[in-house]
């Protein structure tokens, strides 16, 4: 069985990768701002996994050891990279409880889907902001 | 075809194992993460001596180095899917994925030593 082949159009639609020049212009839904900063957070952790393991080595070596992590937490960059690694594991643990959801099909839908969306900057940002005040040593 | 090849026969990984494991380690590290906090409420002393009681006993380092472990390999396939994604020269993608893997074994190994000093 063989079909005739249709005559080829003139011009195909191509079908494009977005380039980095049009990100400016480009409007992410929430969901995808959502996921893009989930990728993002992850990758940043990823990239502090040396620095969380030398903190947890100070924290267990020794008591002198415990005393030189708080003393280097102290410091103002130390401070700012923490505040970083704070909001990365905040926003990625949220997130990802949210895409775990989606994986069993809950709210897959496009209203629930932003709401959830909505929901992970509403939990996120302000325990970020909890997470400053112990970072900053307002708390703890 | 015959019906019951269903897969395109390119002897290549469907990605279904990643993906699952993925979610796999995403829950063991969602339970350890709680398992800490729960152990830093009661533990109440907020110093070297209380922190470092938590992970003293040998079932909380194996469950903490099991917990390691689900974070370097979580970690692997998401940062795999990063490369996958943006890097698309063959020798530069090669050379990154090798070397998120070397990295991540040598993380683990650390995160032994650093667990059995307690």
């Amino acid at each position: 069985m063989t079909q005739t082949p249709s005559p080829r159009p003139a011009a195909r639609p191509q079908i494009r990768n977005i380039g980095i020049a049009d990100l400016t212009q480009y409007r992410l839904p929430v969901p995808g701002v959502v996921s893009i900063l989930h990728r993002a957070s992850g990758l940043l952790i990823f990239l502090l996994l040396p620095l969380l393991l030398w903190l947890f080595d100070l924290s267990l070596s020794s008591d002198r050891s415990f005393d030189r992590l708080v003393a280097f937490c102290e410091g103002t960059p130390a401070r700012l990279v923490l505040l970083a690694l704070s909001w990365a594991l905040i926003h990625h643990v949220i997130a990802g409880i949210r895409f775990l959801l989606l994986d069993l099909h809950l709210g897959v839908d496009k209203v629930a889907a932003r709401r959830s969306a909505w929901i992970v900057f509403a939990l996120s940002l302000p325990l970020t902001a909890i997470a400053a005040l112990f970072v900053f040593g307002v708390l703890g | 075809m015959s019906a019951r090849l269903r897969r395109a026969p390119v002897g290549a990984h469907y990605g279904l194992r990643e993906w699952l494991a993925q979610r796999v380690t995403a829950l063991v590290l969602l339970a350890f993460l709680l398992l800490v906090a729960g152990a830093l409420a009661l533990g109440g002393r907020h110093d070297y001596q209380g922190w470092a009681a938590i992970f003293a006993p040998q079932p909380m380092k194996l469950l903490t180095e099991l917990a390691f472990a689900a974070l370097c390999y979580h970690a692997w396939i998401g940062v795999r899917d990063v490369w996958m994604d943006y890097i698309h020269h063959t020798g530069l993608r090669l050379a990154l994925l090798t070397a998120t893997i070397l990295w991540l074994l040598y993380c683990l190994a650390w995160s032994v030593q650093i667990l059995w000093s307690v």
